[in-house]
């Protein structure tokens, strides 16, 4: 089945077209990866696909799910770590999870244990009782991404969680994202192309709001005649411009 | 329940913030305490404290508008709310959970004026609690105007409108500083036509125990608090849809 079915969905800001006519299926347990320079349309593309923002046109269906019409459903089935970090800043790093189960409405037992494998699993143990606001850009931004974890949603939205973490770290995630693998349909953006070939079972590279390609990081390669995947990618974005 | 977590999140938020503890609670003792000194010296009937200590009450809940609107304008402002709003948050958990913990300061500040007001000199008597409860409502008034301009200001325009033009605007328009009567004309109609002075003769009456004289007031202040809340829940959906920040 689909987990995430997108139909000729676009967006307007006034004269300007964020996402223009995208359309595409992503199948349950895929690893996505969203590409596109500055500008390109991901993270629209995430807002509109997690309730964010409404389109101005088409529809998507998250498990079967319209983003506009059955939100609520979508709701509980999503979890989203988006581009800016997303913590409250007075309150600890365990508060903070303690919030997100308790909005997802988890047993106190339940709530523990997801808080203890997940302080685990960020490496977040030795800064547990820190007011986040304290904490440094790449704490706070493991925060975030645990928050998105802990809800253990269905579909999970990563808007470049990679940023502005350090190398360890960094590898730290991709290997949790791996470990997820199959298990959650996983969306993300990112500016590393390493990244996104090495992981995702498909990528889709947008420019100004349109789908350019959407394969497997081999083939795309195969279409550019190119056997660098970075240079795949430029070669494609830069051909859209002509 | 996700309304109570949620809740529970935004009163630690207020309660750890050092200011709340110094304008909520701090300031309008400081002008309970001051406003008594200048009336043993100079005694004005305005400043008797039965007359006072109820629009001290009043004007301090203007702090109240001051942190809800702080607290939304910095949600927004710092994507926490979008997160929140891609969870299982109701549109009316989010209100109720913006509005409820800010409740209990309302009427802890209200219990620390009165007491003060009680060692300068305020007769003990039940009607002190009435005070107290109808602090309830009008609170609701002061939450929900901030609500409304959190909603649609960033935090730092909060701090002008809230922190600067509401509180003197409560403040001026209450009868607490001056009496009306003797400014008359326009300001007084001015007056009369909002909230504030309403909320503050509500509140004497209430110390005197004359609870006959709490009409028309109760209606202002209801009537006023049924619309700010309205208007505020329909701008903070709004915002809520636009999905944007700022
Ligand atoms: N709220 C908004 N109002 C107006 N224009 C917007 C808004 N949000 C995004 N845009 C515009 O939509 C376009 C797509 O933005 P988007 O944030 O989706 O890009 P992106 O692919 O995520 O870029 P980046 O890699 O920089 O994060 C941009 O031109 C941006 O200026
Ligand atoms: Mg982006």
């Amino acid at each position: 089945m689909d987990a995430i079915k997108i139909e000729g969905l676009s967006k307007r800001y006034g004269d300007l077209i964020a996402v223009d006519g995208l359309s595409l299926c992503i199948k349950e347990g895929e690893l996505f990866a969203l590409l596109g320079v500055n500008g390109a349309g991901k993270t629209t593309t995430i807002k509109m696909l997690s309730c964010l923002t409404a389109p101005t046109q088409g529809d998507a269906y998250l498990h079967g799910n319209s983003i506009c019409k059955d939100t609520a459903a979508v709701k509980t089935l999503i979890a989203v770590s988006p581009q800016e970090t997303a913590v409250a800043r007075g309150l600890s790093v365990r508060e903070n999870l303690q919030l997100m189960c308790g909005i997802y409405g988890f047993e106190s037992d339940k709530k523990t244990a997801k808080i203890k494998e997940l302080t685990a699993l960020l490496d977040l143990k030795e800064v547990i009782e820190k007011k986040a606001g304290k904490l440094s850009g790449g704490y706070q931004r493991r925060l975030s991404i645990a928050m998105a974890l802990i809800s253990e949603p269905k579909i999970l939205f990563l808007d470049e969680p990679t940023l502005g973490l350090d190398v360890l770290a960094r590898s730290d995630l991709w290997d949790i994202i791996r470990s997820l693998k199959g298990k959650v349909t996983i969306v993300l953006t990112t500016h590393y192309m390493e990244e996104a070939e090495a992981l995702c079972d498909r990528i889709a590279i947008m420019k100004d709001g349109k789908l350019l390609i959407c394969d497997t990081a081999a083939n795309i390669k195969a279409v550019a005649g190119t056997d660098n995947f970075e240079q795949a990618f430029v070669q494609i974005v830069k051909g859209a411009g002509k | 329940m996700r309304m109570l977590t949620f809740a529970n999140r935004n009163a630690k938020e207020i309660i750890r913030d050092p200011l709340t503890l110094f304008f909520g609670l701090g300031f309008p003792l400081v002008l309970i305490l001051l406003l008594s000194a200048i009336q043993a010296n100079i005694p004005v009937d305005l400043f008797e404290i039965a007359h006072l200590s109820p629009g001290i009450a009043v004007f301090g809940l203007s702090f109240m508008t001051l942190f809800s609107a702080t607290l939304i304008a910095r949600d927004r402002s710092s994507s926490l709310l979008q997160r929140l709003y891609t969870t299982p948050l109701t549109p009316l958990d989010f209100i109720l959970g913006y509005t409820l913990p800010i409740i209990p300061f309302a009427v802890a500040q209200s219990i620390c004026c009165y007491l003060v007001a009680i060692i300068l000199g305020l007769e003990v008597t039940v009607n002190i609690l009435g005070a107290v409860l109808f602090i309830i409502p009008i609170s609701v008034l002061f939450i929900a105007l901030g609500l409304l301009c959190g909603s649609v200001l960033n935090d730092k325009q909060v701090g002008g409108i809230c922190g600067a033009l509401l509180t003197n605007l409560s403040a001026w328009l209450s009868g607490t500083w001056f009496d009306l009567e003797l400014v008359g004309g326009v300001f007084r109609k001015i007056a009369y036509a909002l909230p504030f002075v309403h909320a503050v003769e509500l509140e004497r009456a209430v110390i005197r125990g004359s609870y006959a004289d709490i009409f028309p007031h109760l209606w202002w202040v209801l009537g006023y608090a049924a619309v700010a809340l309205l208007a505020a829940v329909l701008l903070f959906l709004r915002q809520m849809k636009k999905g944007n920040a700022t």
